[in-house]
């Protein structure tokens, strides 16, 4: 037969089962509608019920070839069951069917690694870029912030103790004795137990960080209030250190992590201003749609925050404590910065350069 | 039917969406409750607990005690638990939802026990971004107003108060909208639908032909309508002998018969098949009857 190819293909395959008597003897139409399809039906359930249980494997290459026909066939069994059928109990099921089938013939179609390559590969810097104007405003607060730490702290050194927390100053107040505070940034001898404070380190930054993200939810407002008062804490710590006359110490000890951490903060911040701003200005979008886009555009600048902030906490709980010269420590910062700059700018994926 | 039957059918509706897939189907949707995703919630929150039970007794079991923290960190082996201890809680507040939400199902294992999942609202494909969003949003709604409380943090007079307040906003946000979005939903443009599984029933239909003892004439068949098949179709399934009793009494009352009695069943089911029947045939040329008054 000049035709025997068509039935290869899924679309023109028969039905594999003859009009059983069971068929000819149901006296509705509509049920020897349903007796000729049920087969089918419960062929895509079972192949569904694979795919839920996360266990593709089990699924046969037949059956995973002619999934998609199944789906479409169980979709229009359904769109005529509507209009031509009273059991109820095969309206209910096809729903329920045709409605799992949808959220697993439409759902995620990447994996986590997946996803993550074409994250690191220009998904994450492109989404940066994006956000480019949050990112100005949240370095504008963050800078505005430091300014406000010194000049307040400058002013009247009581405000220090009300900037800084007591169990974070450990002894590094106003008008301390220089000695002590060129000991609180000296390389501790060995790296005994520093992964532990690595990894705490990392936990809780990142804690901070998706605060600041989620407050964002706000119109952005509490975003720039949490901003503003962890750098305002910097900006009083800077000054007394440079009271001292130790301010490019403590900033090569800072610039180790802080050229990372700080970005990343700066990122979380951005990200949350993203949200906030969308929604105060949706311009011709509704609300909910303008949150959506933004959303989603902030959730993978976060993702690649979080990133940072591990990479942030290896180098604040090794490489500072390890390394002790200023001009050594300096050049670690500076080149982590230079990567992430490059990193954001440079990095775009095939199809946007060809765009 | 009752008020209160009344009252959750109407509640019911509200909930009802539509989702057209791209092949133009309108397949029906149903929001989950905000009852049953805090349930939900609070499993989770259960079985990460005892996760967690279970972890430090393993640890107790081969000998260390998280009690004495200076003691980690000394050894390498105290070390390499201190750093495992403190990225289970990392990733237990922050890994446990993404993890599962991103899985096939759509699901923790509290939504998916009480039938539900995470869907992509206005049927677009749900995507890692949008997983990841809303379970960013989630630290604010839940862990920390829970920090909040287990911390006394509302007894700090004034801040406390607006902190309260501030907290307040998002634990009660999933009331001010129609689809129970909580912060996190909107973000992300997620929502929460129910996942109801129907299995196939057979179809009543089909039971053996008794047509020949019981013939319906057309106007027997035109006293009732589509609803009152199906309330017909539900007390066959449900095979109560009283309430089969009451309906076939009713329906000789209206058609004018008297079948006498034990032989309820075969009736029902003739009748059921000849008004489908009749209905499906009135269907196909564009006739639909949809109760005994229309």
């Amino acid at each position: 037969m000049a035709l025997d190819y068509l039935r290869k293909i899924p679309w023109f395959r028969q039905a594999e089962i003859a009009p059983s008597a069971e068929i000819e003897a149901a006296s509705l139409r509509s049920d020897r509608f349903r007796l000729e399809r049920e087969v089918d039906w419960q062929r895509l359930e079972r192949i569904v019920t694979a795919l839920e249980k996360g266990r593709p494997k089990r699924i046969t290459d037949d059956d995973l070839l002619d999934l998609p026909v199944l789906y479409r066939k169980a979709a229009s069994s359904l769109a005529v069951a509507r209009e031509t059928s009273l059991d109820a109990a095969a309206i209910a099921y096809l729903d329920a069917l045709v409605r799992r089938a949808w959220f697993q013939i439409y759902g995620p179609r990447e994996t986590l690694t997946g996803w993550l390559r074409g994250f690191l590969g220009g998904g994450w810097s492109r989404a940066v870029r994006t956000i480019w104007l949050d990112i100005c405003i949240a370095l504008f607060f963050m800078v505005a912030g430091t300014a406000v730490g010194w000049l307040l702290v400058s002013r009247e050194p009581d405000w220090f103790y009300a900037l800084v927390p007591g169990a974070m100053s450990d002894g590094r107040e106003p008008g301390a004795d220089p000695e002590v505070l060129r000991q609180s940034l000296e390389p501790t001898a060995n790296a005994d137990g520093l992964s532990v404070f690595a990894t705490y380190l990392f936990s809780n930054n990142t804690g901070v960080a998706i605060l600041a993200f989620a407050l964002g939810f706000a119109f952005g407002i509490p975003t720039l209030l949490l901003l503003i008062s962890n750098m305002a804490l910097l900006g009083a710590m800077l000054f007394v250190f440079a009271e001292a006359g130790l301010g490019y110490e403590f900033v090569a000890w800072l610039s180790v992590h802080g050229t990372t951490e700080l970005g990343a903060i700066l990122l979380a911040g951005a990200a949350g201003i993203h949200v906030g701003r969308s929604m105060a200005f949706p311009g011709q979008r509704s609300v909910l749609a303008a949150a959506q886009n933004a959303g989603v555009r902030a959730a993978q600048v976060m993702a690649g925050a979080t990133i940072m902030l591990v990479v942030a906490g290896l180098l604040e709980g090794f490489v500072r404590q390890l390394v002790g010269e200023p001009s050594a420590r300096l050049a670690i910062g500076g080149a982590m910065l230079a990567f992430w700059c490059l990193y954001f700018a440079g990095m775009r994926r095939r199809q946007d350069r060809a765009a | 039917m009752t008020k209160l039957q009344t009252a959750i059918t109407t509640a019911n509706a509200k909930r009802e969406r539509e989702l057209i897939t791209p092949e133009g189907l309108a397949l029906p949707l149903r929001i989950a409750s905000r009852g049953s995703r805090a349930l939900a919630l609070l499993l989770d929150l259960f079985f990460l607990f005892v996760g967690f039970l279970v972890f430090i007794l393993c640890l107790g079991l081969i000998g260390l005690n998280l009690g004495s923290i200076e003691g980690i960190g000394r050894t390498p082996a105290g070390e390499l638990v201190g750093i495992v201890v403190i990225l289970a809680v990392f990733f237990s507040r922050y890994g446990y939802f993404l993890w599962f939400e991103l899985g096939a199902r759509g699901a923790t294992p509290g939504k998916r026990l009480l039938g539900m999942r995470v869907a992509a609202r206005g049927g677009q494909r749900l995507t890692t971004e949008m997983v990841i969003a809303r379970n960013l949003m989630r630290d604010v709604e839940v862990f920390i107003p829970a920090f909040f409380l287990m911390g006394n943090g509302f007894d700090a007079g004034l801040t406390g108060a607006a902190a309260f307040v501030w907290l307040a906003v998002f634990v009660l946000f999933p009331f001010c909208n129609r689809d129970a979005l909580r912060a996190g939903d909107l973000v992300a443009g997620t929502f929460v639908v129910e996942t109801r599984r129907a299995k196939l029933q057979d179809a009543i239909s089909l039971a053996p032909d008794h047509s020949q003892t019981y013939r319906f004439g057309e106007a027997e068949l035109a006293v009732y309508g589509e609803h009152e098949l199906q309330v017909l179709e539900g007390v066959l399934r449900t095979g109560d002998e009283q309430a089969m009793q009451d309906v076939a009494e009713a329906i000789c009352r209206k058609i004018g018969w008297d079948i006498g009695s034990g032989d309820e069943r075969e009736f029902l089911t003739t009748f059921y098949a000849a008004l489908r029947a009749h209905l499906e045939s009135g269907m196909r040329f564009g006739k639909r009857k949809k109760d005994k008054f229309s």
